[in-house]
């Protein structure tokens, strides 16, 4: 086997963008069964996909539109129902300290 | 002694709420300061099995924009999903659109404070959900409410031809108009209708030398005030950086900064994170939209004058100020109330006057726009044709004009109820010019005497030959016998 597809550093980036704690004998063990996917897909490069136009979607269809109408929303208490904490109207979560969302 | 001269650079990102009445891809409805978490459904939540679909009329409103925008409309574009984890993004993503947006390379147009018109590039216009609104309130726990996920945001990007925190501004204030022309937006600023991200940096040339300083980005702004004060600010931290530091920009050293309100200042907030960390890839949840030729057709039919062309307009064909032309296109309901009228005739500045000093003074007290105030164009065409026949003074036509709000009579039948009708007929004020003047030889005397008496003289008479009429005299026609009397030297 060559060059690992990827390394120790990169399934630690890609664990804290998914919030996944992970122990370092997991992160040894992933950084080997993420590299053999990604080798193994890699068999698709053999083909030569120069004149075919990317897929968007598996489906042959588009334009599911709808109109613009209103529809009964499920109110504020069946929103939080499955809420692990709340309040009378909110969602709680810990405390957010500095770090914006990235709209 | 070291010569320095440098420019700003902005490139601009603003979000706009669109004014459909449910959200992007469900039909929760858009209500501003429901109860929290009342307008919320599966897919708002991302619950498993909820499938979003497209609400139409958003995807309509983003063409209109495009299109208004000078945009290339895209024939074939899809949903990206833009992972990230934050509280008010419950399903971990943001449906967005990445390599293929809704409308690419277009312009806008601002007018500038000279009188010139400046072209800005705008590199692409797509169309996004927005997230929900976290509270931080006291204690532990930060609150969330997800009635905003999912409205429907259309982000627009420019190009970075912007080169003064002036010129943000006033494409800032541009695009509120174009948006409130085209009604794809209420654009209110108190509500967060409209958001701005400048990217502002430096080309500073020192020792014959260029250099550029590092690019930040100021997340979130919603006011102008604020935008263009933090360009401001921005721009002369940046200068000072250089000058202290020598810092240029590189691969990696973006920042991003945020604003504080109350001290003015730039703060710093985290580094950016790379693109490829959203890990943006197809929504498999979303069909891609294909916009053919019938439905662009279509769509383009609900296009209107836009407010930059209208207000030209109003200068070269009806002779505006462009101050006026300006204050009246602000608002599109007072720019076609005004274009109406005109059209129903009557002298342009006069109903400009009458619209921008007495229409939206009543219309904003009554908090309504100018052209439900119950008068039709044809209705104040006629009180402007008064004042302009000398039948009415400017002052009685305000008073005329707010009797028209609560009253179907026409203007002439209200001036005659109110007794406001000039006095006009030249033989019947002669009369009465006569008569001031055998009452009153010594004001008669010096306001022959040429001196500086006679200014005051010659007012004292117009006073009294309004009294006698109980003000209904048209004081220019007074004014003409009485100055014909006085050189005849009776």
């Amino acid at each position: 086997m060559g060059q690992k597809k990827i390394d120790i550093e990169q399934v630690r980036q890609v664990a804290k963008l998914a919030r996944l704690a992970l122990s370092d004998a997991e992160i040894v063990q992933f950084a080997v069964q993420l590299s053999a996917i990604l080798e193994y897909v890699e068999k698709l490069n053999q083909l030569d996909t120069s004149k075919v136009e990317p897929l968007a979607h598996c489906l042959p269809i588009n334009n599911c539109l709808r109109t613009d109408e209103i529809k009964q929303s499920l109110g504020t208490e069946k929103t939080l129902a499955n809420a692990p904490q709340k309040d009378e109207q909110f969602f709680l979560v810990p405390k957010i300290l500095e770090e914006p969302g990235g709209l | 002694m070291t010569n320095i001269d440098y420019k700003v650079i902005v490139g601009l990102e603003i979000h706009v709420q669109l004014a459909t009445r449910t959200k992007m891809f469900c039909g929760c409805e858009l209500i501003f300061a429901a109860e929290p978490n009342s307008r919320v459904c599966p897919v708002c939540l991302g619950l498993p099995g909820a499938l979003p679909v497209m609400n139409k009329q958003a995807v309509e409103f983003a063409i209109l924009t495009a299109l208004s925008l000078n945009c290339k409309v895209a024939e074939f574009t899809k949903w990206d999903r833009k992972s990230y984890y934050y509280p008010d993004l419950p399903k971990n993503y943001q449906i967005s659109q990445y390599d293929l947006p809704i409308g690419s390379t277009g312009f806008i147009e601002i007018p500038l404070p000279d009188g010139k018109v400046k072209k800005i590039r705008i590199r692409r216009v797509h169309l996004e959900e927005d997230a929900g609104k976290n509270i931080h309130s006291e204690g532990n726990f930060s609150q969330v409410d997800l009635n905003r996920a999912g409205t429907p945001l259309l982000e627009i990007v420019t190009e970075p031809d912007i080169n003064s925190a002036e010129e943000v501004r006033l494409l800032a204030i541009e695009l509120q108009r174009i948006v409130r022309f085209l009604g794809v937006s209420e654009a209110d600023m108190q509500k967060g209708h409209m958001r701005f991200e400048p990217n502002v940096n430096l080309h500073i040339k020192k020792d014959n030398n260029e250099y550029k300083t590092p690019i930040t980005e100021i997340k979130n702004l919603n006011s102008f005030k604020a935008l263009e004060k933090s360009v401001a600010f921005e721009a002369q931290r940046q200068l000072a950086e250089f000058l202290d530091s020598g810092k240029v920009m590189q691969s990696g050293n973006k920042k991003t900064l945020g604003w504080d309100d109350i001290r003015e200042v730039t703060v710093l907030q985290r580094e950016k994170e790379e693109a490829h960390d959203y890990r943006y890839f197809p929504d498999p949840d979303l069909v891609p939209v294909v916009v053919n030729k019938k439905w662009l057709v279509e769509i383009k039919t609900k296009l209107c004058e836009l407010p930059l062309t209208m207000q030209n307009r109003f200068v070269s064909e009806y002779g505006l100020s462009d101050y006026d032309a300006g204050v009246l296109t602000a608002d599109k309901a007072a720019a076609e109330f005004f274009d109406n009228t005109v059209k129903a005739g009557g002298d342009a500045k006069r109903i400009c006057n009458l619209v921008t000093q007495t229409g939206l003074k009543i219309a904003n007290e009554k908090n309504c726009k100018v052209s439900q105030l119950g008068i039709s164009p044809q209705k104040l065409a006629e009180l402007a044709k008064m004042v302009e026949a000398g039948q009415i003074s400017a002052t009685a036509s305000v008073t005329i004009f707010e009797k028209m709000t609560q009253s179907e009579s026409a203007p002439q039948q209200i001036a005659e109820s109110l007794n406001l009708l000039q006095k006009s007929d030249e033989g019947e004020l002669e009369k009465i010019v006569d008569e001031v003047i055998a009452a009153n030889p010594q004001a008669v005397e010096d306001a022959k005497s040429g001196d500086k008496k006679s200014k005051k003289a010659n007012g004292f008479l117009m006073g009294q030959v309004m009294q006698k009429t109980k003000g209904t005299a048209n004081p220019q026609v007074v004014a003409k016998i009485l100055s014909s009397k006085l050189n005849k030297g009776i």
